[in-house]
Formats: structure tokens, sequence, C-alpha cells
């Protein structure tokens, strides 16, 4: 299991996809999902000026 | 007959697309394709094969860059990008509302610092200048008096984006600590939710809490008014309630639901995805019978 780049917790993720954005239970910091084999992920892009819904 | 083609356009997966994915796989008459706009290159001559596309994309410039080109090929898409093109600003919103006679709050747009102020002055304080095309409660301000006004107005014209220079003012609505969203599909307001802060802003990504909210008679006729006021199929309403009645203040179209769920009864992600399978094999009948 990857470790959260921000603050180094073991993260435990289960069923992610590939692009999946989730949350370092430790310290809160949104990753994203960049490989499943090996699983690895990667500080999410922050938010850009037209993000939205 | 071939399986209808289900695109999702996306670049961001949160908790809403992953669902939407999963309800999409629960089904054996569709095939799921995935266009993440981060690895999605547009080719004129070769595009994206797909019959349908549910845009989920979290960037409002390449929503309407892949909508606009994939539309112009025939494919449906939802919502459309005239829908995401008006959903996206709120100068355009209110003024569809408002032509369709949809309860909304009082607005003034303005364009420079100074005649905002004068706008400002005519609305009588409290007022709430926002973005005019933000979401979440980024940048919004509840202007209290007019040395606020001064300092806010100022401040925004200092921003560097051209958009900071529209001033979109709205009428402040002294709402009972929560307001509601309602999620329109085709027509029908399927399930809603009350969110409540303590703040002026009640949004969930602000951390509003949730919980259920009845879809009386008054909001299923109104929701869906305001939905298609911006011509689109799938929109959650944001609403107030007032003294007179109901109040839509915002439309969104790539529906955020994640913390809504937590209070309806409803599978709105498969209600989505239905909708979806529906539209697609319309559209695709309709290009049937033309060839």
């Amino acid at each position: 299991m990857p470790n959260c780049p921000e603050c180094g917790n073991a993260l435990e993720l289960k069923e992610v996809m590939a692009h999946e954005i989730v949350e370092c239970s430790a310290c809160g910091v949104e990753l994203e999902v960049t490989a499943l084999d090996p699983l690895t992920v990667a500080l999410a892009p922050e938010e850009e000026e037209d993000w939205g819904e | 007959m071939t399986k209808l083609r289900l695109g999702l356009l996306h670049s961001r997966l949160r908790l809403e697309e992953k669902l939407l994915i999963r309800a999409a796989q629960r089904r054996d008459d569709l095939e799921l394709v995935l266009l993440n706009t981060s690895d999605l290159v547009l080719d004129f001559e070769r595009l994206p094969q797909v019959d349908v596309v549910l845009d989920r994309e979290i960037s409002q410039s390449r929503a309407l860059h892949v909508l606009d080109v994939l539309e112009r090929n025939g494919v449906k898409t939802i919502n459309c990008y005239g829908a995401v093109r008006v959903g996206g600003d709120k100068v355009l919103t209110s003024k569809r509302l408002f032509n369709a006679g949809v309860p909304t709050p009082r607005v003034k747009v303005a364009f420079t610092k100074e005649s905002a102020l004068r706008a400002v002055e005519q609305m009588g304080y409290p007022v709430v200048l926002k973005p005019v095309d933000g979401s979440w409660g980024r940048l919004m301000a509840k202007i209290e008096n007019r040395t606020a006004a001064e300092a806010i107005l100022e401040h925004k014209s200092q921003l560097s984006s051209y958009y900071h220079g529209v001033f979109y003012l709205q009428e402040f609505i002294d709402k009972p600590g929560r307001d509601i969203r309602a999620f329109v599909i085709d027509g029908t307001t399927v399930c809603a939710a009350y969110r409540s802060s303590d703040h002026w802003l009640t949004n969930a990504a602000l951390g509003a809490k949730t919980y259920a909210c009845p879809v009386t008679p008054e909001l299923n006729a109104l929701c869906p008014k305001a939905a298609a006021a911006v011509g689109g199929e799938t929109i959650a309403v944001d609403l107030m309630e007032t003294q007179d009645g109901l109040t839509v203040h915002e439309v969104n179209c790539a529906m955020e639901f994640k913390t809504s769920l937590q209070a309806v009864s409803v599978d709105l992600p498969a209600l989505i995805i239905d909708y979806c399978v529906r539209a697609g094999r319309a559209a695709r009948q309709g290009k049937d019978e033309v060839s």
C-alpha cells in the first residue's frame, strides 16, 4: 500500500479506480490514484479557476 | 441491436463519478466509455465513437469545448453545451430564470467598480456579490455597508481573470438557516435535501449538514421549470425559503450529490444513468430514422 506523499501515513485503499480522488485519513489531503499496479497515488491537482458544478 | 455506447466525460473521478460508473456497470444494455479530458485528444477526423455523453467534467472550459465538438458530430450530450454554458454563468442563468417567470432573487450586473457601487447602493444592504462563474461558495461576499462595498469592489477589480470584471450582485435573502438542493432529471424533481448551516453560506463544500426535504408540489412545479429555463436535463436546483415562497438562486449542471445522498432515499446515480440510456436510445433511433 502506498504512503501519503503529504504526511507519510500508510493509506488503506480498497477497490479504487484509476484517477480516483481519495482522501488521506490522517491529514485530509486529496490524492489521485495515478496507477493501479502497483497502486500509486499523488497529490490531486489543485482547484482551477473554472472548476465547479 | 448493438449496445448503447455511453461516454462519461470527466477528469476528476470523485465519489459521484465512481457511483455513476458502478450504476452503469450494473447494466448489460450499455457499454461505458470513460472519457478523461486529461488524456483526451480531440481529432475532428477521429472523434470518440459514442451515442451519448454524460458530462461530469469539473472544468467548465474543458466541458464546453468537448460538448460542442461532440454535439456537432451528432452525439447526444447530457447536459448539452447550451445548458452548461448558461448554467456556468450566473448572469445568463438569472436572466433565463427571470424570463421564464421562475422566482429568483433580484440581480444587478455592472462592469466597473464605480457602477457596481451605484448598483449596490440602489439595492441596499446587505447585498451579495458573487463571481459570475464560481462554485462552492468561492469568492462570495455579503456586503453589509458602504465601507465594505468600497473595499470588496476594489479588491475584486484587482483580480486578474477577465471574469472578475463582471460584478454580479444578488439580493440577500434572509433564509431560515438552510437552503434546499433539489435534483431534476428529465423534467421531474426526483429528490431534494435541506442544507443547513449557521453561516449564511450553505454549500456542502463548506460543511453544511444535509437532511431530507420532501418534494412538495411547489418544489416539483418550480424545479423542472428552472431546469427547462436553462435547457438542462439533469440539473441540481438550489432554492431558498422566503415569506413569499421558494426562490431559485442557483442552477448546477454537473451536479454534485455526495452529501445529499446521505439525506435522500432514491438511487440518484442509477436514475441519472437510466435517463442517459433512454435519451441515448431516443437519439440513436432518431438518427436511424433520418438515415
